[in-house]
Formats: structure tokens, C-alpha cells, sequence
């Protein structure tokens, strides 16, 4: 049994649709991330699965329970780090986690959680004066407090800075380890590629690919390119000489390759061309370049500064 | 399913964080405090201000008005003449005033053929202000006495009690202070805790964990009830012992500092809770709490606004707690106070009620 199943989720707010249809599953012991940008309905989606929020259409199944009617069980075992983790003012994460141990009646030692979230140095320190990293490293700490086996992660680490960012990654490869479900959102496109198992790429409500990054890239990505430095004449030459897709710019040529041989093809029409050539090189696509291909642009750069 | 060791851990937890943010603090104990040193202050202490005293002269004759005069001379009383035709006993509660002088009718020919008469002086045995006109009145008419034709001393001063028992302004405000502090603590701080925790998710965050919101909200009410306690004796004492107010701890009181927070801690949290955001909440708490600020008591009694007013108080629930304050504080008056209760009783049931229904961690 999948620890989470979703298909064709709906969810609308007015006449806006939010989530579109999506459909996906987890795999318990996995890391799965939605990967989209802001308003793409990433929260809205996650906080269906957390029993948050309920659903417009379509049907979910987290931990074979469903998440708004049996909201009081799930929540015994399932953690979440909401999106822009904060918390009550004075206590300390020390306290918080007391907190929490008496909410769920669990025994828990305070010190020890802290340690594994890499926040020990902060115990003491009342939570309005932690750092943002320090804040969601606590968020990590409370949504474990119960031992799940499921954990949620809303853009765990939007705002932080790059040490920050890896101290957050180191924990969520150890909550892999440990043996939990790991599910998260993000729009960094590294994060995903750095922690994720399978990634499904949402937008305006829908996923528009989904799997391991490189079965996305396989089916959406362009395939490989050979890139090399040249001048217009090395473009007119491979433009006329050979059947292949020619794209110049900046004084690079780029030419697609789509079957076995096209690359040998290629590299012998640059050598006929007897046109000046350098940086001769061969790549294939990356999640980034599917990425901006699938959610366009503009969407991502506008988020990511 | 209601867990009492959860609403202990929650209200552990609100309490410390009340007692670290030095706002929390301030708003809940110091100021209430402030507010009746201030008050008591203005109102009742050093009466530098002259005493008003209502004269009724049934007399009119020469000699009378002779001692009127000798009264009006010194400048620690201000008299006022009280209308002939009334019941100065009444006339005086009538006024809110304990303080009146009678003279009789005939005062004038007694005094002329030295025969004995006595002037009243209407007072309240317990308060200062009164001592301060008795012995005024002695003093003048002692000159009085010498003035006059013959050496005999023909008038004398005799003391009434102008009602059963009276109440300084200070008696008053006590309660009503309390009332004011019943009602901005909770008031205030469930606004901004509501309407903040709704911003920042943390509501959802502890839906997350096995806490209800009922559990939520009990533990915020018992918070509340306490610091309401504490805060009742320290103003109660404050009162009492800087400025003489007369008023009894009788077990009736913790009634109203039980029901007030329940009511007001539940008010806060539905408006908290309807609201969109804090800003929003905090325009929408302040309309819902500053007529109850003025209106209900709290500065002065109700029985002393216009009527019209008085209709608007009756309609505000911190009226019945601070009417209810007064009746069990200053009157010993239970049976009224109990109807006092059960109003709070109905109208908190209602107001909990709805702060339940629309207090939803999560949403649709
Ligand atoms: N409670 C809500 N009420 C109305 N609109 C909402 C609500 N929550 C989200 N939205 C809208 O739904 C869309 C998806 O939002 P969200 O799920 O938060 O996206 P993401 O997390 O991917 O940034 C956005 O256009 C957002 O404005
Ligand atoms: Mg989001």
C-alpha cells in the first residue's frame, strides 16, 4: 500500500481553481517532492493530504486513512512543518518540545530531539529571538515529537540562507534513513534534485511531469545537444548539410541530437565545414532546462531572486 | 476525550509566555493597579476641594440667615440651599451627597429669647468629609453662641445619620475597576492571541497535535480567572487600605471572577476568530470593548449618568458583573447579585457557545 495515493485532487477557493486534478502516489520509505512555483497550489495540496484542509473533488488516501474525516488518527502519525514555521513567542525550544510530549502523552527527551535536528545549541533561547534556520529546525523537532512515520514539509527552506538550507537537507536525509515518508514542496529545483526520490512538477494546479528527475527529463527535456563555438558560417553549413535541428545564438551552435548516429553526423559535417570552431561539447538537458521549459520562465526567476 | 492534563500542559505554557512578554504582564496585574492609584488618587484623596453642603433653611428669620453667613465665611464648605418643601434625608440621597445642616423652624425666635434649639448637621459617620463639617458647624456656632445676646448657650449641634449606611466615591470604583480589568485583560489579549495565531498557522500547527480547541480555550479561561483573582485582591487592598474604600471580601465575589473571564475570554476569541486579520480584529474589539469601558460603571456609578444612558449600560454585559461586584461588595445584597449571575450565566453560555462554533483550527 502507497503511504500516500492521490487522484485527480480538486480543490477551489471561489471560482479559482487552485488544484486542477492532480493525481500522484508515495511510496512508504521515499522522499517525494512537488516541485512548482508560488501559487501553483503546492500548500493547498500538501495541507489536503495533513487533514487541513478539505477537498473539492477527487479522492486521497494518506496512510490508508482519509485525511479530513480521520484527521485524529493521522495526526498521531504523521508530522508537519507548515509552510513559514512559527510558533508561540516565549517558550523555548526546550519547553516547546515539552510542550508537545505532554500534548501527545509521549515521553520524550527534549535534548536528545534537539540534538537530532542539529538545533541543541539553541535550547534555551526563547523562540522570537531564534534565527529563521533555528525556527524551522525547531518546526523539524515538533513535527517529530510523535515519531512519524509520515512527514510533511511545506518549502522548508524559503528564506534561508545556504548553510541554513544544507543544515535543513542533512535533517530530511536522515529522517529518509530513519525509515519515514518523506514528503515536501518546494520551488528551488536544487532541493528537490538534492533530496527527492520522485518529483512531480506542479502548475497552475496540475502536475505537468512526474517521476525520478531523469525519467522527467527523459520525457519532457529536449534530449541531448552538442554545443559548439562557432560563427555563422558553421550554422549555414550544418543548416544545409545536414537534416538536424540548428539553433545559433551568442556565438554558439547548438544542434539537436535525436537519433543514435546524429551525433557522429554532426561532428563530421563541422569538420567539412572547414569553418573555425572551439568548446566542442555534448550535453544533456537538466531538470533545470525541463523545468523552465515546463512552468516557463518568467514564473521561475520572478521566484527564485 | 476532554484531557485535563493537556489543558494543564497548554496553560503552562500560556503562562510562562504571559509572564516573560512584559506587555502580558503590565496589562494583567500593573495596570489595573495603576488605574485605581490613579483614580483613588484624583477622587478621594486630600479633599482639598470644598465639601458641598446642602443647607435647608426652615427657618428664614434674621438669626438664620446670620448663621448661614458665619457658615459661608469659611472656605472649607460650599453651601448649597436645599428647597424647604422636601425631605432633606432624600434630597440628599437624591444629590449623592451625605452632607447637610438643618435649621429649624423658629431657630430665629429661639435664639433671640436664648431659649435651646439645635441645628442638624446630616452626615456619614465614616466618612472624613463629614467629620470635616461637623466640626465646622460646632466651631461656628460656638461663635455663634458667644455672639450672641445673652451669654447662655442656646444652640447646639445635634448629628443625624443621613442615610443607613453610605458610600464614598472610592466604594464605587473599586468594583467598577475590577470590572474594567475583567473585562480589557481578556479582552485585549484574546483579540491579538486569536487573530495573531491565525496569521501565523499556529492554530493549525496545534490542531496538528491531539489538543482541541475546547481544550484551548479552557485553559486560556483559567488563566484568565486567576490573573483576575490576583489582580481583584490587589486592587481590592489597594483600595481598601490606601484609600479607605468600604468593601467586604465575601465569598459572593468569586462568582464574578469566575463568570466575567469566561465571558470576556470567550468574547476576545470570537471576534479573534471572525476576523480577518489581527488588524481587522483589534478595530473590531475595540468597538466591541470601549462602550463597555465607559458605559458599564466602571469610572463611575450608572446611577449617576442620564437615563438614556443608563438603558445603553443595561444592555452591556460588564454591567451585571460590576452591578453584580457592587451588590456583593458594598451592599451584601445577594439576592440581586444571584440575578446579576444568572445573566452573566445565560449571555456567557451564548457567547462560549459561538466561540466554539466558529473556532475552527482548520478550514474548508
Ligand atoms: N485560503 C485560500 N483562499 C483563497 N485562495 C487561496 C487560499 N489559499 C490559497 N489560495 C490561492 O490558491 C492558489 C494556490 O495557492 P497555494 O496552494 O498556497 O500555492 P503554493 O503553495 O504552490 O504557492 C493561489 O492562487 C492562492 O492565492
Ligand atoms: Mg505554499
Amino acid at each position: 500500500m502507497p503511504a500516500i495515493e492521490v487522484s485527480d485532487l480538486r480543490k477551489s477557493y471561489g471560482s479559482l481553481r487552485a488544484v486542477d486534478g492532480i493525481s500522484f502516489s508515495v511510496d512508504a520509505g521515499e522522499v517525494f517532492s512537488l516541485l512548482g512555483p508560488n501559487g501553483a497550489g503546492k500548500t493547498t495540496t500538501i495541507e489536503i493530504l495533513e487533514g487541513l484542509r478539505d477537498k473539492s473533488g477527487g479522492s486521497v488516501r494518506v496512510l490508508g486513512l482519509d485525511p479530513w474525516s480521520d484527521a485524529y488518527e493521522l495526526h498521531k502519525k504523521i508530522g508537519v512543518i507548515p509552510q513559514g514555521f512559527k510558533f508561540l513567542d516565549y517558550p523555548t525550544p526546550r519547553e516547546a518540545v515539552g510542550y508537545y510530549a505532554a500534548l501527545f502523552g509521549k515521553k520524550v527527551d527534549p535534548d536528545e530531539l534537539l540534538k537530532r535536528v542539529l538545533l541543541e545549541e539553541a535550547a534555551s533561547t526563547y523562540f522570537l529571538h531564534l534565527s529563521g534556520g533555528q525556527k524551522q529546525k525547531l518546526g523539524m523537532a515538533l513535527s517529530l515529537v510523535n515519531d512519524p512515520e509520515l512527514v510533511f514539509l511545506d518549502e522548508p527552506t524559503t528564506g534561508l540562507d545556504p548553510q541554513a538550507r544544507r543544515a535543513v537537507w542533512e535533517v530530511v536525509r536522515k529522517l529518509k534513513e530513519e525509515g519515514r515518508t518523506v514528503m515536501l514542496t518546494t520551488h528551488y529545483l536544487e532541493e528537490a534534485e538534492e533530496l527527492a526520490d520522485k518529483v512531480a512538477i506542479v502548475d497552475h494546479g496540475k502536475v505537468v511531469a512526474a517521476g525520478t528527475t531523469s525519467e522527467i527529463v527523459e520525457a519532457h527535456g529536449s534530449g541531448q545537444k552538442l554545443m559548439v563555438k562557432g560563427g555563422p558560417d558553421l550554422e549555414e553549413y550544418l543548416r544545409h548539410n545536414t537534416k538536424l535541428i540548428v539553433e545559433a545564438s551568442g556565438g554558439e551552435v547548438t544542434v539537436r541530437l535525436k537519433g543514435k548516429d546524429d551525433a557522429l553526423v554532426a561532428l563530421k559535417a563541422i569538420e567539412e565545414s572547414g569553418a573555425a570552431w572551439s568548446d566542442l561539447m555534448v550535453r544533456r538537458d537538466s531538470l533545470e532546462d525541463t523545468f523552465l521549459r515546463l512552468v516557463g520562465e518568467g514564473a521561475v526567476s520572478e521566484e527564485t531572486s | 476525550m476532554f484531557s485535563f492534563k493537556r489543558v494543564i500542559a497548554d496553560l503552562k505554557v500560556f503562562g510562562k509566555g504571559n509572564f516573560r512578554s512584559r506587555e502580558g504582564l503590565f496589562f494583567t496585574l500593573v495596570f489595573p493597579i495603576i488605574l485605581i492609584l490613579l483614580f483613588g488618587a484624583i477622587f478621594s484623596g486630600g479633599s482639598s476641594a470644598p465639601t458641598t453642603v446642602y443647607v435647608q433653611n426652615l427657618d428664614g428669620g434674621p438669626a438664620s440667615i446670620a448663621f448661614i453667613a458665619a457658615l459661608n465665611s469659611t472656605s472649607a464648605i460650599r453651601l448649597v440651599s436645599a428647597p424647604t418643601s422636601v425631605n432633606l434625608t432624600q434630597y440628599l440621597s437624591s444629590h449623592s451627597s451625605t452632607n447637610g445642616i438643618l435649621i429649624p423652624a423658629g431657630f430665629t425666635l429661639a435664639y433671640e429669647e436664648d431659649q435651646p434649639v439645635n441645628v442638624t448637621v446630616y452626615g456619614n459617620p465614616a466618612s472624613t468629609t463629614s467629620a470635616v463639617v461637623s466640626g465646622i458647624t460646632s466651631e461656628v456656632v460656638n461663635q455663634f453662641n458667644i455672639e450672641g445676646a445673652s451669654n447662655v448657650h442656646s444652640v447646639r449641634v445635634s448629628q443625624e445619620v443621613a442615610v443607613s449606611k453610605s458610600y464614598s466615591y472610592i466604594d464605587f470604583l473599586v468594583p467598577g475597576l475590577i470590572g474594567f480589568a475583567v473585562l480589557t485583560s481578556p479582552m485585549f489579549a484574546l483579540v491579538n492571541v486569536s487573530s495573531s495565531y491565525k496569521r501565523d498557522k499556529i492554530f493549525k500547527q496545534l490542531s496538528l497535535t491531539p489538543l482541541t480547541e475546547t481544550e484551548w480555550l479552557v485553559s486560556k479561561i483559567m488563566w484568565y480567572i486567576s490573573m483576575t483573582a490576583i489582580s481583584f485582591v490587589l486592587m481590592s487592598l489597594t483600595g481598601i487600605y490606601l484609600f479607605g474604600a468600604q468593601i467586604s471580601f465575601s465569598p459572593g465575589v468569586a462568582l464574578f471572577i469566575f463568570i466575567g473571564p469566561f465571558m470576556f475570554v470567550s468574547l476576545g476569541m470570537l471576534v479573534g476568530t471572525i476576523s480577518n486579520s489581527p488588524e481587522s480584529a483589534a478595530v473590531v474589539g475595540n468597538l466591541v470593548t470601549f462602550p463597555m469601558m465607559f458605559l458599564s460603571g466602571t469610572f463611575f456609578p450608572v446611577s449617576s449618568m442620564p437615563v438614556y444612558l443608563q438603558n445603553v449600560a443595561r444592555v452591556l454585559p460588564l454591567y451585571y458583573v460590576i452591578e453584580g461586584l457592587t451588590n456583593v461588595m458594598i451592599y451584601g445584597n445577594y439576592a440581586s447579585a444571584l440575578v446579576d449571575f444568572g445573566v452573566l450565566v445565560a449571555v456567557s453560555a451564548v457567547i462560549f457557545a459561538l466561540a466554539v462554533k466558529f473556532f475552527k483550527w482548520r478550514e474548508d
